[in-house]
């Protein structure tokens, strides 16, 4: 073990894309502040000064032509990263990913395909208030044609990112704001990570937590407590929503008995309702409580700090919550 | 070069023509936004260009696509909804893709196509490739926000993309007159610094012209060009509408400014009355074999409705 080498999660991102445009010279970025900047987050920075203005582009405050033209040029060959600053603003380019990425491949009879990333950032927890906190994942997995990828730490960050740029379908890879900053195990070599392949963060016996981006973390804390009171967790990441391992989900509530999908977007139908769904559909002889959801709040994420605290899900009530569930 | 264009105006014609009496039949399911009345617009600028270069249309794009060389029995076949129609049967009349003729896509979204016109530039620009794209869209496309930020950046970025706006007076039924303040579409140019010119969209020779004069500097990487080309649906906006919102007197007048029309009264100054004929003999077999061809074809498996979701999941 020569690789305990520990990275941000943003310093993982910059070496998946920086890899690709090695690897293949169709690859170039393409989004606002991304240049000059380095990307608001640090996602994209030294790319510029390495790969040149030619193949990493700073564009005007026009998401519909950055998604627009990111799909244009993949018609013919290229393979653009776009990144899309804040997810809230994807908003301003819904119809250009729904109608036309997501669906340009079917509408053709498989003429085309349209194999973009859109890398984005949503999330609450640095006081942004409600257009720049939002958590939209479930708004894409409803669009048959996408791809929604979560990771939640840089070694995944860093794999599925790779993934995402050779696949030949539309991405959508959202990040989460407060994940930038945290360090994670990245070895040196080369690695990816495939769709559809859930991650089981930790084995247990006692109930499922599925959970998803900055939640996993939490989770993992939570779970850590939970061991001491004699509650044995096992802690699913799906790591990709579309596709998703439904196998590894049901074998792990097939299990324990017992499931709880922790998620930051509005409880309203959000992720856990669909992936509760399936988890009845398929293991309900085998649930010995019903699924709870433990998620944000349906109301729009305000300002302040202790507000804004107490809408998302944190380690206190997922405790609070799985204790009640394994009484 | 005049009777490859009549040879194509009078295909498209034709094409409409019988694609409205296919749907009469109940054999075209979906609903026909015919561009009878604009065929000069599809050709006039199609034949101003080469084999490699682009399109990309709208709901409103057969004649774009036949101009462009797409071979109508593959028209045909999809608009019925056919296994062998262009995209299997899963597109219809709004949605035409024909890779093999640069024919990318039509789009039902007013306006939509122009950010992916300024993507498929870039590329163009990226692979240092000589090809042009063509946008096509409707007057009522130029005022959404999609050909701002999409002209805008094919502008910024001196992209090899010629938007051409075929107005033909109405946004399904608003009047262009009653959307914006211009009286000429291709004054937004000069809010992007790109140049623009309007001409009459009834006369082949000139949107050729035009498209020709530009084509250089387009293709030479001098940036976009916007072509405004006035012309007149006669047609409802989809067959079947009632358009209450206009009067007869109005698309009679339009009437009699027939494109199709127009250069065929030009050729017959010059050519004699038989070689036109046999033209327009040969355009009909061959619509006719391409519509038996597409009558006469099957419809998909339901099997292919979950294909070409994703490449390979």
């Amino acid at each position: 073990m020569n690789n305990i080498r520990e990275i941000t999660f943003a310093e993982a991102l910059v070496e998946a894309m920086r890899e690709e445009m090695k690897r293949d010279k169709n690859v170039f970025l393409i989004g606002e502040d991304i240049g000059n900047w380095g990307g608001v987050f640090g996602a994209t920075k030294g790319l510029l000064e390495e790969f040149g203005g030619e193949r990493v582009l700073d564009t005007p405050i026009s998401e519909s032509a950055i998604v627009g033209a990111s799909i244009g040029a993949s018609l013919i060959g290229m393979k653009p990263i776009a990144e899309i600053m804040y997810i809230d603003f994807i908003t301003i380019a819904m119809d250009q990913i729904v109608n036309h990425a997501a669906k340009l491949r079917y509408m053709s009879g498989g003429q085309l395909k349209v194999p973009i990333v859109i890398r984005t950032q949503g999330g609450a927890g640095r006081n942004s208030a409600s257009q720049h906190s939002q958590s939209m994942e479930a708004w894409f997995i409803n669009v048959p044609g996408l791809i929604v990828v979560m990771p939640s730490n840089s070694y995944d960050a860093k794999g599925l990112l790779k993934t995402a740029i050779r696949n030949n379908d539309p991405v959508i890879f959202i990040e989460h704001k407060m994940l930038y900053r945290s360090k994670g195990h990245v070895p040196e070599e080369e690695y990816l990570i495939p769709f559809g392949k859930a991650d089981i963060k930790k084995s247990g016996d006692d109930i499922t937590v599925i959970s998803i981006s900055r939640m996993v973390d939490m989770v993992l804390k939570a779970s850590e407590g939970l061991c001491k009171e004699g509650i044995e967790v096992e802690v699913i990441d799906p790591r990709t929503l579309v596709p998703l391992d439904e196998e590894t989900i049901i074998n792990s509530v097939k299990k324990t008995g017992k499931c709880v999908i922790v998620h930051e977007a509005p409880k309203t139908g959000g992720v856990g309702a669909e992936i509760a769904s399936r988890i009845m559909e398929k293991a309900f002889d085998y649930l010995d409580a019903p699924v709870i959801r433990i998620a944000g709040l349906d109301v729009p994420i305000p300002y302040e700090k202790s507000l804004e605290d107490f809408v998302c899900p944190d380690e206190e009530r997922i405790i609070q919550e799985i204790k009640n569930l394994c009484k | 070069m005049l009777l490859k264009m009549y040879e194509l105006m009078y295909m498209i014609r034709r094409f409409e023509e019988i694609s409205l009496e296919l749907a009469m039949q109940n054999l075209i399911s979906g609903r026909i936004h015919s561009a009878i009345g604009q065929e000069a617009v599809a050709v006039g600028v199609c034949t101003a260009l080469d084999r490699n270069d682009y399109i990309l249309s709208t709901h409103r794009g057969q004649g774009h696509a036949l101009a462009k060389g797409t071979e109508p029995e593959r028209i045909f076949a999809e608009i019925m909804g056919k296994a062998n129609g262009l995209a299997k049967g899963k597109g219809g009349v709004m949605h035409l893709c024909d890779l093999e003729h640069g024919f990318l896509t039509t789009t039902g979204i007013v306006g939509s196509n122009i950010p992916i016109a300024a993507g498929v530039g870039l590329a163009i620009k990226m692979k240092k490739k000589k090809d042009v794209v063509v946008c096509f869209f409707g007057d009522g496309a130029v005022n959404t926000g999609a050909f701002h930020e999409g002209i805008n950046l094919a502008s910024l970025w001196n992209l090899p993309v010629l938007f051409v706006c075929e107005n033909n007076q109405y946004a399904q039924s608003t009047l262009s007159k009653s959307s914006t303040m211009l009286s000429e579409l291709s004054a937004r140019a000069k809010g992007y610094n790109i140049k623009g010119e309007t001409v009459d969209g009834n006369d082949v020779i000139s949107v050729y012209k035009s498209v020709r004069e530009h084509m250089k500097e387009i293709r030479g990487g001098k940036g976009p060009f916007l072509l405004e080309a006035v012309t007149y649906r006669i047609r409802g906006h989809f067959e079947g509408d009632s358009c209450s919102y206009r009067s007869k007197e109005e698309v009679e007048g339009w009437k009699r400014k027939c494109p199709v029309l127009k250069l065929k009264e030009n050729l017959l100054k010059k050519i004699n009355k038989v070689e036109l004929t046999g033209i327009e003999n040969m355009v009909e077999d061959r619509l006719r074999e391409a519509k038996d061809s597409a009558l006469n074809s099957g419809y998909p498996p339901r099997e292919i409705i979950t294909e070409d979701v994703y490449s390979n999941l």
